[in-house]
């Protein structure tokens, strides 16, 4: 039998009171409730949806219409909205607190945006409705692209990407596409530092490339000589993140840029931290040629539990023209044009001199437009001033954790000097036996979510913190001062963190088992299948 | 600015703490003639909600909405009506706020309900196991092609006239960095689907074959003819559904015995949105799960032996494998997929099948009054709620021109298909729920006074 062949069964959640209190007979804690699976709770004749009678007719379904039962088990809408309701309790979110998850920028998500994604002119709108009647979403992609490219002082920008390993992958396919009308297709590394993203060399991979790893100085920056020593014909690109992902600025990188550029290669950029120096720099300043931008993470469209996710690509003026299809654009009659395959060459003609060198399409239709919607709501809300002071304040609350923490948890680079939007600790003092994992969990008894931790590879136990700037002080001072009680616990060897979390909907997981033996969907027990139909 | 908490006595007292004089020694990283004075120039600064929403609905005013004109665009992207309790649910801030459930212990509501929604497509696809879900359709597509590959070890795909011209060229841009050959050919305006075409093609190189059902042109044929020709020459059966709705009504293809099955999942909870976020769906037979794309959730237990649920087989993944990975993929599109999740919840089996018959009855209505207009003509003999008609002149201009009276028409082939003259006159028109006899008699009426 397999596990979920059994059911949950109420003697299970009851046991192991923390408090010695007797079990429950549901076993939920008051307001810590217990939520079976639909297909435990439905059935295949319940529906929570009223549907008009359909008109009489013959079918012309052929020969195919459907005389099996699929299984799918429908709800009322009242026990729809208490199913859902009462799962979304199971979860932490932004909502509830401070989320300081590493590289993620989990910063507030103004509800401004939500309504303004839900007009019904952005919602309610076909993406292929002829284009004289789209006039104003194809402005709004338009004015969001302006934005994006004046705030990295780049030249173009693809906006179609789906999330931010789709940029990647855009970003790199650009270059290898300038690369092949170079006639230089022969160039095959990609050069990527250790404390990369795993997207990085996933996407490079994909597109053909050969990986090789730089590795990190003493500080956790990229080694410039070493990266400058590798550079020669066969390196088609470097791949850095800036802030990289030990919440360091990469000081050299107008320097690596200028050499990598004069060995004939292009340099892509992570853009995954853009919140720390939006306002403040430029990447087009420091000599990059492709960066994604995270919509979801600097712009505060959702993260959802997971996405969806968006990934606009700004680019240099030697890349644009290989951006992928369709594109938007405003021509001299004052109206915004979706340059589609078929009128590519035309635009082409109009503003890339005639060459019509866009590497293809990477999605149906025009990309994540409600992402779109959230994120320029978000930008004009914060105006340019506003985007400078984000930057500045999620600067200045990674600081203040960083130095607020540094006697109690080792921060590797603390001594080199500031951090940018994200504080950097390993778990270098932690007492025998102890690891980043208990600090972890033990957090979540805090009542927050974790950081980051074992990433970026190049520290050992990692733990990144990424405060972001929407928190107040108050916050973060609860915030610093329960990861200062856990740390100082797993310092002193408190046997209690090894078995945390203590209060959360579930203690930990068997993750081993999961994989060994995947169970990935439901199978019904037998008389489940035999009331269907 | 009404995001950003701190005060300016907050800001002066933790730069004290920090032991700096002023925030520009936090960046004293970036080097001088990169950074900015000021605020970045040549765009405007800070504005109320009241000023900000004034500009975006105006910007929304400018679009004609779907729901306010009669409406038939299909081509994979549906209008269906969804429940008020979808969108409201997906708002609840614990939802909408959370992020990818790396940490299980406080994640079990995105975790359970991932893994409802796996074996809510699984069932409805007619496949063993299904992933957490994929950015879209188009790019679920190119996945289930690259999987393909890692397991027959060939290169070949051989993709069905019929499948979305997008999905074919996000295949194309892909395979050109990937070395996979794609055997492509373009659609004919004739009632059937090129089934014997493509049996004819495959050879001991094909990786797959890739059809799409219902297809482009909106028609539907049983694929078991094609699976089996597949699995005779050891290659896998992919399909393609952008309409999950019609597998309330037809059977499906994993049932058909297709390998992989892909979707977009737009039709239900998602909403049109000018073409996306949307939802990929993407099932495969048990044996395959271990090159399947994308996020994972499954079952285990707790320490205490309680039930739960965790992101599993992640050696797949690009944060453990790095360029080994099965895909580059890190997001999917999981509050999409909840949406989904909850509008199929809310159906259920009884609702969706009710569901896919009303579509169908008024596909069918709409078919046979459309064909009664003179210079109409019906390319379909079966279908589900997308047709495609054949006009006596060019779809695309008389498109416009019922756009300037206030109907969407349907997508014409000139705009999916610009350079193919053969299929210029062909409009393909879609019918759910929610279009009303009304829209399809003024639909009708229009197209009688503009093809007279």
């Amino acid at each position: 039998m397999s596990i979920n062949a059994s059911g949950w069964r109420p003697e299970m959640a009851g046991k192991d009171n923390a408090d010695g209190a007797a079990p429950t007979f549901t076993g939920n804690k008051a307001l810590m409730l217990e939520e079976a699976l639909i297909f435990e709770i439905g059935d295949t004749t319940t529906t929570g949806v009223d549907i008009a009678p359909a008109q009489e007719g013959k079918s012309r379904l052929g020969n195919l219409a459907r005389d099996t039962t699929i299984g799918l088990p429908g709800l009322s809408e009242p026990e729809t909205v208490r199913h859902y309701t009462r799962l979304s309790r199971q979860n932490y979110a932004i909502d509830l607190g401070l989320f300081p998850l590493g590289s993620c920028t989990m910063k507030h998500n103004p509800r401004l945006n939500e309504k303004m994604a839900r007009l019904p002119g952005f919602a309610d709108v076909h993406p292929l409705q002829p284009v004289d009647t789209v006039q104003g979403a194809l402005e709004v992609i338009n004015e969001l692209a302006v934005w994006l490219i004046k705030l990295t002082g780049m030249h173009g920008v693809a906006m179609s990407p789906k999330a931010g390993a789709h940029g990647e992958l855009c970003g790199i396919l650009c270059i290898k596409a300038a690369l092949e009308k170079r006639g230089e297709g022969h160039r095959k590394v990609v050069l990527v530092p250790e404390s990369a993203h795993g997207t990085n060399p996933a996407t490079a991979a994909f597109a053909g490339f050969k990986v090789e790893d730089i590795p990190a100085t003493a500080e956790g920056r990229v080694d410039t000589a070493a990266l400058k020593a590798r550079l020669g014909p066969d390196v088609a690109a470097v791949m850095i993140t800036n802030p990289n992902t030990c919440g360091l600025f990469e000081r050299d990188l107008k320097e690596i840029s200028d050499a990598v550029h004069a060995a004939g290669g292009y340099v892509y950029c992570d853009g995954a931290n853009f919140n720390a120096i939006v306002g403040r720099v430029r990447p087009g300043d420091l000599g990059v040629d492709a960066m994604h931008i995270n919509l979801h993470k600097t712009f505060s469209t959702p993260h959802g539990g997971g996405g969806p996710g968006s990934g606009p690509v700004v680019l240099s003026e030697a890349l644009s023209s290989f951006a992928p299809l369709p594109y938007t654009a405003r021509t001299k009659d004052g109206h915004v044009h979706l340059i589609e395959e078929e009128r590519a060459e035309e635009f082409a003609v109009e503003h890339f001199g005639g060459k019509l060198d866009s590497f293809g399409r990477m999605t149906a239709f025009h990309g994540q437009m409600g992402m779109f919607t959230r994120a320029l709501t978000y930008i004009l809300s914060h105006g340019a001033d506003g985007l400078r002071q984000v930057a500045e304040d999620a600067v200045l609350n990674a600081n203040y954790v960083l130095r607020s923490l540094e006697d109690v948890l080792d921060a590797p680079f603390a001594g080199a000097g500031p951090c940018m939007h994200e504080a950097l600790f390993s778990d270098a003092n932690l007492a025998d036996g102890f690891s980043t994992l208990d600090v972890a969990k033990g957090l979540i008894d805090e009542g927050y979510h974790p950081m980051t931790v074992y990433f970026p590879l190049v520290v050992h136990g990692a733990m990144l913190v990424e405060p972001t700037e929407t928190e107040s002080k108050a916050a973060l001072d609860q915030f610093i001062g329960a990861l200062r009680s856990v740390a100082e616990r797993a310092k002193a060897g408190d046997p209690a963190l090894k078995t945390a979390p203590h209060f959360a909907p579930r203690s930990r997981l068997d993750e081993t088992q999961a994989a060994r033996r995947p169970v990935l969907a439901w199978k019904d027990p037998a008389p489940m299948a035999a009331a269907a139909e | 600015m009404r995001y950003l908490p701190l005060t300016q006595p907050d800001r002066e007292a933790m730069l004290s703490v920090i032991g700096v004089d002023s925030i520009d020694a936090l960046f004293v990283d970036v080097p001088e003639a990169a950074r900015l004075d000021g605020p970045v120039h040549g765009l405007p600064n800070h504005a109320s909600e009241l000023s900000v929403e004034r500009h975006m609905t105006a910007l929304a005013r400018r679009n004609t909405v779907a729901g306010e004109v009669p409406f038939f665009l299909g081509c994979g992207a549906y209008r269906h009506h969804v429940p008020a309790s979808v969108d409201h649910l997906i708002q609840r801030g614990e939802f909408l706020t959370a992020y990818t459930p790396y940490q299980p212990e406080i994640a079990q509501g995105t975790l359970q309900m991932l893994f409802e929604f796996q074996t809510q497509v699984a069932r409805l696809l007619g496949t063993d196991v299904a992933n957490a879900s994929m950015y879209d359709g188009s790019t679920a597509c190119w996945e289930a092609i690259g999987m393909a590959r890692r397991i027959t070890r060939r290169g070949k795909a051989i993709l069905s006239s019929g499948l979305h011209p997008h999905y074919v060229s996000v295949a194309k841009t892909m395979a050109k960095y990937t070395g996979d050959v794609l055997d492509t050919t373009s659609p004919t305006l004739v009632a059937d689907m090129d089934l014997d075409a493509l049996i004819a093609r495959i050879d001991d190189d094909t990786s797959c074959v890739v059809v799409q059902y219902p297809d482009i042109l909106g028609r539907i044929a049983d694929l078991t003819p094609l699976a089996d020709a597949c699995h005779a020459k050891k290659a896998l059966l992919i399909a393609v559904v952008t309409e999950p709705v019609a597998l309330g009504a037809i059977r499906s293809p994993g049932e058909m015995d297709a390998d992989i099955v892909v979707g977009e999942g737009q039709s239900l909870g998602v909403g049109l949105q000018f073409g996306g976020p949307y939802v990929g769906l993407f099932g495969c037979k048990d044996k395959y799960v271990r090159q399947m794309p994308g996020r994972l959730c499954g079952e285990t237990v707790d320490a205490d032996g309680r039930r739960g649920f965790v992101l599993t087989l992640s050696t797949r993944e690009q944060h453990i494998r790095r360029e080994k990975a099965t895909s580059n993929i890190c997001t999917n599109s999981g509050l999409c997929a909840l949406a989904f999740s909850i509008h199929m919840t809310l159906l259920g089996e009884a609702g969706l099948r009710a569901l896919a018959t009303v579509n169908h009855a008024g596909a069918v209505a709409a078919a046979e009054r459309l064909a009664r207009v003179p210079g109409v003509e019906l390319v379909n003999d079966v279908f589900f709620n997308e047709f495609t008609l054949k006009l006596s002149q060019e779809a695309r201009p008389v498109v416009r021109t019922l756009a300037d009276r206030g109907i969407l028409a349907g997508v014409s082939l000139g705009r999916l298909y610009p350079d193919q003259d053969a299929l210029a006159n062909g409009l393909v028109v879609a019918v759910t729920e929610t279009t009303t006899a009304e829209d399809v008699e003024a639909l009708a009426a229009a197209l009688e006074e503009v093809l007279a």
